[in-house]
């Protein structure tokens, strides 16, 4: 077993763009659950649009990278319209099927070979980065030490998609201090008080939706940035991976999704180098490398269980201030 | 404003009169109307919840509505507030047609309400429920929010208001904790409080005392009283008779969806209509007294009830053995 190897994953996945795709999805999961109480459970739609229209208006209509990522940001936020303005009357738990749904369509209609020649179906699609590499200012070379050790390309994702995180942490954090933000934090706590004291929460509401789209849209992109985009990657359970991150920094909080993803990722990847290395040297006997596998997801759903259950606010959150304690 | 600091005897304040013109009938005009409802029907299903033909508010008074279960107090206040349509009918406030208006902008047009189930918002602290309260906040736009230098300086008079405002609920003490630590009448306060933030026209207090023990009432009583003295129209709904006899101007009286009768308190409580689709005839009597649980005077009101109790008693009585 080479422990050594094991924890230079694990400290490499602290900083991949997975994980800082996760926190971006997290962060706009956080605006949307955790301070307006919109129980969105179609995040990966947010991620897919966002990728699917970065690498699309590229490959398909030779857009510039940045032009890419404003036509992944101009379609979440009409997809956060198209998605608000009929169900953001809905009560929360309705809102959570109806996202769902809405998500699986997004998928679907990405999967679907009727469009190959654009989203190229369950292929996916590569080969976009000649532009985002184009502007990379770093010099050719690999720079970095111990785990943290890339080439030119892979540290200017990272400060590229950090960047783009921390712009998105300021933007949050920014409006949620704001009397914008206190409205927000009341459409969460009562709907209707907020509206009897002249708040158009509807407004507010999409707002919240449109925001929290961009930044899960920027995640996907980050996320897709620096290989391809893999239609089997935006599936319900990517919304519950970050939901998990979500939690356990702490849904009402700015640093906690971006903690949660950070720790999340972490997990995973030593788990998934570590709970393999253990079967094989004998000291899981009772399952195959394989399996081991799937047991790290089983672990995650366990994890989210305990979460909800004995810490809802997450590891950053007000201890007062339970988001499931009604 | 009447009690400062110390709890002294409440000091009995003139009561608003000649608000109506004309008879007094269900429906009457007003004097100085703020709202004026024509034609208002909402229906459940089969149920008819609120079939008032004609109904008006005097402005600068305090109007209470009462009635018995059911009778449509609540649903008339969700459809004059915005917060249900209704199936047909208009109305007006302070000159501007309602009907068909969202409860938000009902409310910017300086009509505010609060809820018979309170709703504090629990996870804000006592002050950012009162700075939620303020309208046309500039830092309520999600961009120029952004920017505080653009908002400081409105959110510093907010504060300011807000803390004049919970020093005379007596709330001041627990401005930076949590709503959701707040007692029951304490947050009926709050939600009271909240609502003046808004320096609204028109106040609509949706069962204000309902589960506050008796020391507060005094005070809220008073506080309603004040809003009178400070220019503003207040209706609410209510079934402790002793507080809409002691504030009210003028009552409105609710039965099956329909305003039966209307008037000054002391009439309304009179009429033979609202004793018996509301009050009772024995609505002066102590049920404790009555049933012999209480040492007490029976006057002859109680006397009545007392003897119509033994007869349904009999009468139940009977009926069972003939039943059987």
């Amino acid at each position: 077993m080479d422990i050594l190897q094991i924890l230079s994953n694990t400290g490499s996945s602290l900083i991949a763009p997975a994980t800082i795709g996760y926190a971006l999805a997290a962060l706009g999961l956080a605006m949307h659950f955790g301070f307006t109480g919109l129980l969105n459970m179609g995040m990966a739609a947010f991620m897919a649009i966002g990728a699917y229209g970065y690498a699309i208006s590229i490959l398909t209509f030779g857009f510039p990278w940045w032009g890419g990522m404003l036509v992944g940001i101009g379609g979440s936020l009409v997809f956060a319209l198209i998605l608000g303005i009929p169900t953001l009357r809905l009560r929360g738990d309705y809102l959570a099927i109806v996202t769902i749904a809405a998500a699986e369509v997004v998928r679907l209609l990405f999967l679907t070979t009727t469009f190959d020649k654009y989203t190229g179906s369950a292929d996916g699609l590569s080969g976009y980065h000649a532009s985002f590499r184009s502007f990379n200012p770093i010099p050719d070379g690999t720079y970095g030490f111990g785990p943290w050790e890339y080439n030119a390309n892979g540290w200017w994702v990272r400060i590229f998609g950090i960047a783009v995180l921390a712009l998105a942490a300021f933007i949050l954090w920014a409006v949620m201090r704001s009397p914008w933000g206190r409205v927000i934090k009341g459409i969460r706590e009562d709907e209707d008080a907020v509206r009897a004291l002249g708040k158009n929460v509807f407004s507010y509401k999409l707002q919240s939706l449109m925001l929290g789209g961009v930044f899960g849209a920027m995640g996907g992109i980050i996320y897709a940035l620096p290989a391809s985009v893999n239609p089997g990657v935006y599936v319900t359970s990517l919304t519950f991976f970050v939901y998990t991150a979500l939690l356990l920094g702490g849904a009402a909080t700015i640093f906690g999704p971006i903690i949660g993803s950070v720790i999340f990722w972490g997990v995973q990847t030593l788990l998934s180098n570590l709970l393999p290395a253990l079967v094989n040297i004998g000291v899981l006997p009772f399952m195959t490398t394989t399996q081991s596998q799937t047991v790290r997801f089983i672990l995650v759903g366990v994890a989210l269980m305990l979460l909800v259950i004995y810490r809802p606010q997450g590891i950053l959150g007000n201890k007062k201030e339970l988001t499931f304690v009604k | 404003m009447s009690s400062k600091d110390s709890p002294a005897a409440p000091v009995e304040r003139e009561k608003t009169t000649g608000l109506h013109k004309g008879d007094i009938v269900p429906g009457v005009a007003k004097v100085d109307p703020i709202i004026i409802a024509d034609g208002i029907r909402r229906t459940f299903g089969g149920l008819t919840a609120v079939n008032v033909d004609h109904v008006e508010i005097p402005r600068n008074a305090i109007t209470a509505l009462i009635g018995p279960n059911g009778a449509g107090k609540t649903t008339l206040f969700n459809l004059l507030t915005g917060f249900d349509k209704p199936d047909a009918g208009k109305w007006t406030f302070d000159g501007h047609s309602l009907a068909g208006m969202g409860a938000h902008k009902v409310a910017r047009l300086g009509q505010v309400r609060t809820f018979q189930l309170t709703k504090a918002l629990g996870l804000l602290t006592v002050l950012e429920n009162m700075k939620l309260g303020a309208k046309d906040q500039i830092g309520e736009n999600i961009f120029r929010g952004m920017i505080p230098s653009l908002w400081r300086k409105q959110e510093a008079e907010i504060e300011e208001r807000a803390i004049v405002l919970l020093k005379k609920f007596k709330l001041d003490a627990k401005s930076s904790d949590f709503a959701a630590s707040l007692s029951g009448g304490q947050r009926k306060l709050l939600e009271m409080a909240r609502a003046l933030m808004s320096q609204p026209t028109l106040v609509m207090l949706d069962e204000p005392m309902a589960g506050v023990n008796p020391a507060l009432t005094q005070s809220l009583l008073d506080h309603i009283l004040d809003l009178k003295d400070e220019g503003m129209t207040v209706l609410f709904v209510e079934h402790d008779m002793h507080m809409v006899r002691h504030i009210a101007d003028w009552v409105i009286v609710m039965a099956e969806g329909q305003v039966v009768a209307e008037g000054p308190p002391d009439q309304v409580m009179k009429n033979q209509a609202v004793i018996d689709a509301y009050l009772g005839s024995h609505q002066d009597v102590d049920l404790g007294v009555v049933t012999g649980r209480i040492e007490g005077e029976l006057n002859t009101a109680a006397i009545d009830l007392a003897e119509e109790v033994k007869e349904l008693d009999a009468n139940i009585a009977k009926r069972k053995e003939t039943g059987k």
